[in-house]
């Protein structure tokens, strides 16, 4: 099995900026997942032992808020990378996640892979590099989202009135 | 009607002999979209007092509501265009402002007038024998259905069709019970919208997201991008630094207009007037006039 | 490109002398023609375009004192009736009027009439100079030249009679020889003046441009123009080209104005431009025009009208509940860029002709000529910076 999650780990182009060694390292810490549809993989709060790599299927990222249940924040699929939360104190996931579509993902342990990262820091500064592109790219697509830029002006709040007559 | 050469080339129809004057089609039928959005079936009467030449994909008509104002919309279907001469047209719009909300009320037997008609096509049979990649964002979606629609009726002629659409939310989806039909046509069609409510079972994210998956061939692609202006550029950016060039990238840029024909100076960006040098414009030329600042 | 004339400037005609109190006889040759004659008269302060009854209308003994946002009347010693420049309108006022009716529709029948109502007149333009000679053919290119042409400009212009007046005596904000189309008629007229005033007394030299000038002049009491007379109009024309009070570089323009979209000027002229837009009005090339669609009180009669717009206007650029171009900056640059940059882009030549009226109207004096040369200096030292 520890084979076949380093073959895996190898072919994905989101580990191609690591070396031989940092992929096999980090192959040590994966395991198979699957998830059937409608089962949760971790909920806001809970700990955060563990990231994801999606291979097949589809998570949502969810947040029960009170009024109007649990809100569907983004959904990810094949290629993308689940759980950030593990990389700093408290360690606790800051959504809930679930999946959509019957789903198989690499897991990892995040305290070993952690605990990796102390140990050897160009090991830890490779994989952290991965990860900040992962988080920017999100926050840049959840600003654009923001923007709220399908709406309709009168949807949209001005700063100062405008002349309208189209 | 189809257009020639190179994208965002004007088709070599014959030109129109009266351009300011509207000829005033009716009001066949009308379908409520959303909550906001309207797509009308324009026709033109018995006898056209300015009779209006067909419209290529991507062009875009003035529309007038009588004695209220105009304003240029794009055709959302490819209509009929029998001898040469636009008699049916069909355009999808929303209420943002005085013009469009009167357009938006029109009830069958309205009168609307049609000028046009104008600007570049999306010239789609150039991408024959290649993939068509359509990335639609908002009601961007509405200039990218004659694309889809073109398509579709000469399936053959082109390798893989994809359609990818963002969308606000699941209620604003334009189109979304043809959205089925195309796809047993042959079109690869993948939504997402940036907030779902509790009955959305698909992709919740930026369109951007759709692009990865859909395991695109950069050098076999030509894409038709339409939308929000910021939406079309990190769109274009994202199929670019996937592989795709940028002269293959069109987006359908927009400014105000008035007059459709290059006389009254309100539709320029940069070098580009466009209403005769677009709508439909390369990314090569669009991108840095894209990102410049108010200009 | 600047008319090398080391000789004497050959004229397109036999030129003729013409008395200035022969100037009756010309208007009515014009008038017998059925040409409503439109020219310079003294209005409210000004010297202004107007239509002339008679050619005592016309400013005999006016001139002008101009700067940068400053316009006086002024009397001159002499009795010149064309010595003066840069005045508030230009020729567009008639060829392409501030306001047009494009078309009116009845509800009961369904369409659209095009056009405007009323007999429209055929003008002949008295007193065009060089500069605006070519700003006529710089419109005519923009309102005819493409796949399109406009009708209300083409029933103005097909008909027109152009006179052309050259100048001898350039204001203080004029550079038409840095544009190339002046002080000296060469193309693009019917007639073609130049005013002399000095012991020979006053007089005209008149040359015809085309079979149609040729016609009319015959009408005119004239004598045969001797060849000093003749050279000494070409002299005082050539000497003009030497006065110009400004310039602007002959090449590079469009390049410059692209290279500099970023520049930290923007920020500078937005301090001094109040987006009055006095410059677009003044200016005899700015083209902007938006529709205006009324009804009666019924509603059942609707009729679009064309009035001139500005792109310094705040909503020019309206789009989708807001404007694109808000700050003053943009607007400033879009202005400037359009004249004398994307302009070539779109229509295949320069849009400023050197007439000087937006550096003389702008009430805080921006001169465009020198905001050039402000950016060429800007751009030229970011390049060193950068060791290009």
């Amino acid at each position: 099995m520890m084979d076949a999650v380093a073959a895996r780990i190898s072919a994905h182009p989101f580990f191609a900026a690591l070396t031989d060694t940092q992929r096999a390292a980090l192959a040590e810490d994966g395991t198979t997942a699957t998830f059937t549809a409608g089962e949760r993989l971790f909920g806001e709060g809970g700990i955060a032992d563990r990231f994801w790599l999606i291979e097949d299927g589809s998570i949502a990222l969810d947040m029960r808020v009170p009024g109007r249940g649990d809100q569907i924040v983004e959904t990810l699929g094949p290629g993308t990378v689940l759980g950030w939360s593990w990389l700093h104190p408290p360690y606790r996931w800051h959504f809930g996640a679930v999946a959509r579509l019957a789903t198989t993902a690499i897991a990892f342990d995040a305290a070993s892979v952690r605990r990796r990262c102390d140990a050897d820091p160009a090991f830890g500064y490779a994989a952290l590099r991965l990860f900040t592109s992962v988080i920017t790219e999100r926050l840049q697509a959840t600003r654009l989202r923001l923007l709220d830029l399908y709406a309709a002006p009168s949807q949209v709040r001005q700063a100062e009135t405008q002349p309208a007559d189209a | 009607m189809t257009g020639q050469g190179t994208a965002g080339t004007a088709p070599a129809e014959p030109a129109v002999t009266a351009p300011a004057v509207p000829c005033f089609y009716q009001v066949t039928s009308r379908r409520d979209d959303t909550s906001d959005t309207v797509t009308l079936e324009l026709t033109e009467p018995a006898q056209p007092s300015h009779p209006v030449p067909a419209f290529a994909p991507g062009q875009f008509a003035m529309l007038t509501a009588f004695g209220v104002g105009e304003v240029p919309i794009s055709v959302s279907g490819l209509g009929d265009n029998s001898g040469g001469q636009a008699r049916r047209l069909q355009h999808t719009l929303r209420a943002v402002g005085a013009v469009t909300r009167a357009l938006h009320a029109a009830q069958p037997g309205s009168l609307i007038g049609v000028r046009g008609p104008f600007g570049t096509s999306w010239d789609v049979p150039s991408a024959a024998g290649r993939d068509v990649v359509i990335v639609a964002g908002g009601i961007g979606l509405a200039p990218l259905r004659p694309v889809v629609l073109t398509a579709l009726a000469d399936r053959s002629r082109y390798g893989r069709v994809v359609l990818l659409v963002g969308a606000r939310t699941p209620g604003d989806l334009l189109y979304a019970d043809e959205l089925e039909r195309w796809r047993r046509g042959g079109v690869e069609v993948a939504v997402t919208v940036d907030r779902a409510d509790s009955s959305w079972s698909g992709v919740v994210g930026l369109v951007t997201a759709l692009i990865e998956p859909a395991g695109l061939a950069p050098g076999n692609s030509v894409a038709f991008v339409c939308g929000p202006d910021i939406m079309m550029r990190f769109t274009a950016d994202a199929l670019a630094s996937r592989g795709i060039p940028v002269s293959q990238i069109r987006v359908s840029l927009e400014r105000n207009m008035r007059c459709g024909v290059g006389w009254c100076g309100h539709c320029q960006l940069g070098p580009l007037l466009l209403c005769r040098d677009g709508p439909v414009v390369g990314y090569d030329r669009a991108a840095a006039l894209m990102r410049t600042r108010e200009l | 490109m600047h008319p090398e004339h080391d000789s004497v400037r050959q004229p397109s005609g036999p030129a003729v002398v013409v008395d200035a109190d022969r100037l009756p006889a010309l208007f009515d040759a014009l008038r017998g023609r059925g040409y409503t004659v439109v020219g310079p008269t003294v209005r409210d302060g000004a010297i202004v375009v107007a239509e002339l009854a008679s050619a005592a209308e016309l400013p005999f003994g006016w001139g002008v004192e101009t700067e940068a946002g400053r316009y006086r009347l002024r009397e001159r010693s002499d009795t010149a009736a064309f010595g003066h420049s840069a005045g508030p309108q230009s020729w567009k006022s008639v060829l392409h009027p501030p306001r047009a009716r494009l078309w009116s529709a009845d509800r009961a029948t369904g369409t659209a009439e095009a056009g405007e109502p009323g007999e429209r007149p055929r003008y002949a333009l008295l007193g065009v100079r060089p500069c605006d000679v070519r700003a006529v053919g710089i419109l005519d290119q923009v309102l005819t030249g493409g796949r399109h042409a406009d009708p209300v400009y083409r029933g103005r212009r097909d008909g027109a009679f152009i006179i052309a007046v050259e100048c001898t005596e350039p204001g203080a904000t004029c550079f038409c020889t840095s544009m190339g189309c002046g002080p000296g008629a060469e193309s693009g007229f019917d007639l073609a003046m130049t005013e002399l005033v000095d012991s020979g007394g006053h007089r005209f030299v008149v040359r015809a441009g085309t079979p149609a000038g040729a016609d009319v002049l015959a009408d005119v009491p004239s004598r045969a123009a001797d060849d000093a007379t003749i050279r000494h109009a070409s002299t005082a024309v050539n000497e003009a080209a030497e006065r110009m009070g400004r310039s602007m570089p002959a090449q590079g323009l469009p390049q410059l104005l692209a290279d500099s979209r970023e520049s930290p000027h923007w920020d500078d002229v937005a301090s001094r431009c109040l987006t009055c837009g006095n410059c677009t009005m003044v200016c005899p090339t700015c083209f902007c025009t938006t529709t205006e669609d009324v009804t009666d009180l019924t509603g059942d009669h609707a009729e679009r009208w064309r009035v001139w717009d500005s792109c310094f206007a705040l909503d020019f650029s309206y789009l989708h509940g807001g404007s694109v171009r808000t700050s003053g900056q943009s607007r400033y640059r879009q202005w400037i860029s359009h004249k004398l940059g994307t302009w070539h882009d779109q229509f295949g030549s320069s849009g400023c002709v050197g007439c000087g009226r937006c550096i003389v109207w702008c009430p805080t004096g921006i001169d465009i000529t020198q905001e050039v040369s402000t950016l060429a200096s800007l751009l030229d030292a970011t390049q060193d910076e950068d060791g290009r």
